[in-house]
């Protein structure tokens, strides 16, 4: 007898909210054979990727540091991708957010300025929502396809950054490393916690949540974003703009992402290297879809995969496996996902068809 | 003479620049001609690159290392298909998964393999035809993928419009319900279909690794297998003009090395942009004629199928 697939009469919600749990337990299943695979004791391994990095404060607080840039970026994504807006050139975005903030931090150097931070904040959002036009503008005006459009934009982004970091903002007392001079401490988010790298970007990214929650639940621009993303058609013979849909998506996707830039070298990092970002521009779509592209999802969402990022590190020291494994954990969680998604509108039978439409297949 | 070298050389660099393009977009086309959008090309040609190279290293062949590129790049096209064709998943974030697993596997796998080197793919002279003159070295003294992907790119040409194969599949591209309704099994073809386009990226990604820069260096595609996506639509899903996208795109290339090598007072950056620059131009001006790219693309593309009955 083969399991088969039957249409649900109506989706699933119990569905919506199991299925990124079954993810990240198949995750972790697929994590113990991987383990055992390469010859290590899975149990431990396992333990040393999402269980040894969360007994110390020390490791809740760089979680909550490295979930910040990940949540943010998702937020901002979560709007393209409920209006079919596919943004998937946040890393691009993230990396001139920390272009525009860190050129202002570089201008003021070691001065004391009082407005500078908030400054940066506004630049490295500017910065992020300008690379986000280009897509937005060549798929409103001349239809090409933001997916590409904005992914190329991404290795356009990171030369640009190679580039100041090469050339005009290399540090001059720098041994030529390819780096900019350290920031001044105005230009440095306090930190929340003494003795930890937690920083006050996390309340930004608190309050991004709460933001986003409000434009998407509650606020009639939000709505169209859904109706477009679901319905296109009926969001037209609604009147709602298709052209206000893609731009709301990319000015998110690239204002948040370009927040998330500037608190990652005004926080952890404190300068500008080529390096800024370990891919968290990309690692967020998968942060936006386990989160069901809901602001308190991704909250969570981004939670886990900051998890995989300090696996990586933890399973690196302790066993001295490579850190690309905490790829394949946030690919797989994303498979996974995608895979279990099928029970929201389908159910799992047993045995024969009640009533066959067309036989045995 | 000196001129003509040069030229040659640069002809030569072109068209070695343009086979793995030209190998992947052409397996995605016909991935797309069947209704199927899979964004996971850059993930398939790593995964290719870094198994043709491990096997090129552990056993020291060639072709073995070019069969199991193939064969990884179909692994994850089967994935790919499983997940979109299987359990109608989205297809753009299912590609963009495979993408993401394609990096990080290949950076697992690859690490024992950085700065290895390699004895990669040489040129093989055709005999007879390699004598011409300028067109004899430029075509006729390649290596052997790049005759390969000229074949492919007119097989793939000729099975989909002169065969009735190629009209089942595009037949299943345009309107999947009529072609369930004639009776053809709509999901195998497009996975068929898929797994081509795995194969395809599979070898791309081996080309790389084995011919263009014989070893592995961590995201070595460096956006091919996205620029190859973007010749797809370039070449309004028609074989050739991918071809002629794809030499484009290796010129322009070519072109920005060699300002590179030449010295030119532009940082190498700043001339590392124009390939991925180059790409949005060209997108531009391929779809801003919304009337040509909706009479072109495939109608069901990226749309899940499910049988009724």
């Amino acid at each position: 007898m083969w399991p088969r697939l039957e249409a649900r009469p109506e989706r699933s919600r119990v569905m919506v909210y199991l299925t990124p749990l079954v993810a990240a337990g198949l995750t972790m299943l697929a994590g113990l054979i991987l383990f055992a695979a390469l010859g290590q004791d899975p149990v431990r391994a396992l333990w040393a990727f999402f269980v040894a990095p969360l007994t110390t404060a020390f490791g809740w607080a760089e979680l909550v540091v490295k979930a910040t840039p990940l949540v943010l970026c998702a937020l901002g994504l979560a709007v393209g991708f409920r209006g079919n807006v596919w943004n998937i050139g946040a890393e691009g975005q993230l990396i001139l957010g920390a272009i525009f903030a860190g050129g202002l931090a570089l201008w003021a150097g070691e001065a004391s300025v009082p407005w500078l931070l908030p400054a940066m904040v506004v630049a490295g959002i500017l910065g992020g929502m300008a690379w986000a036009a280009i897509p937005a503008l060549l798929r409103t005006r001349f239809n090409a396809n933001e997916i590409l459009v904005s992914l190329m934009l991404t290795y356009v982004a990171e030369l640009l950054l190679g580039y100041l970091v090469h050339g005009p903002w290399r540090d001059p007392g720098g041994f030529n490393f390819p780096e900019s001079a350290l920031f001044g401490p105005s230009a440095l988010l306090p930190a929340l916690v003494e003795g930890t790298r937690l920083h006050a970007g996390a309340l930004f990214a608190l309050a991004a949540v709460a933001a986003v929650w409000v434009l998407l639940m509650r606020a009639f621009i939000g709505f169209q974003v859904t109706v477009i993303g679901l319905a296109p058609r009926a969001g037209g013979y609604a009147g709602f703009s298709q052209t206000r849909v893609i731009w709301l998506g990319l000015m998110c996707g690239g204002g948040l992402a370009g927040l998330a830039g500037m608190v990652e070298v005004a926080g952890p990092i404190g300068q500008l290297h080529p390096q800024i970002s370990p891919g968290y521009g990309f690692t967020a779509i998968i942060v936006a879809f386990l989160g069901r592209l809901h602001p308190v999802g991704i909250l969570l969402a981004g939670l886990f995969m900051a998890l995989t990022y300090l696996g990586g590190d933890t399973l690196q020291i302790e066993l001295g496996l490579p850190r690309a494994v905490t790829g394949v954990f946030q690919g797989l969680t994303l498979f996974f996902l995608l895979a279990s998604d099928v029970l929201i509108h389908h159910r799992i039978r047993f045995g024969r068809r009640v009533n066959p439409a067309r036989g045995g297949a | 003479m000196e001129g003509l070298d040069g030229l040659v050389a640069l002809l030569v660099a072109m068209i070695r620049a343009a086979t793995p393009l030209t190998l992947a977009a052409v397996g995605e086309l016909v991935a797309e001609k069947s209704g199927v959008l899979n964004l996971g090309v850059e993930g398939m040609m790593l995964v290719g690159a870094v198994a043709a190279f491990a096997t090129a290293v552990a056993t020291g062949s060639l072709a073995l290392a070019l069969l199991v590129a193939l064969l990884a790049g179909m692994t994850m096209a089967l994935i790919f298909g499983t997940l979109t064709l299987g359990l109608m998943s989205n297809q753009v974030a299912t590609g963009l998964a495979l993408t993401i697993v394609g990096v990080g596997l290949s950076a697992f796998i690859g690490k024992d393999f950085i700065g290895i080197p390699i004895s990669g793919l040489g040129p093989v002279h055709i005999p007879g035809l390699f004598e011409l003159p300028l067109v004899g070295p430029v075509l006729f003294a390649q290596d052997p993928l790049v005759y390969a992907s000229l074949a492919l790119t007119a097989a793939v040409s000729w099975v989909l419009y002169r065969t009735r194969a190629g009209l089942v599949i595009r037949a299943i591209g345009e309107n999947h319900d009529a072609a369930h309704a004639l009776g053809y099994p709509v999901l195998v073809i497009r996975l068929l279909c898929v797994l081509f386009g795995g194969a395809m990226a599979g070898l791309g990604g081996a080309y790389l690794s084995l011919a263009y820069t014989p070893m592995w260096v961590e995201s070595m595609t460096a956006g091919r297998g996205w620029i190859a996506l973007a010749l797809v639509v370039f070449a309004t899903w028609k074989p050739g003009r991918v071809l002629l996208g794809a030499y484009l795109f290796g010129g322009v290339t070519i072109v920005q090395l060699h300002a590179q090598g030449a010295g030119l007072a532009v940082s190498s950056h700043i001339l590392s942009m124009l390939p991925y620059l180059a790409t949005i131009v060209v997108l531009v001006l391929i779809s801003r004629d919304r009337a040509r790219i909706r009479l072109n693309a495939p109608s069901c593309i990226g749309k899940p199928f499910k049988a009724v009955r």
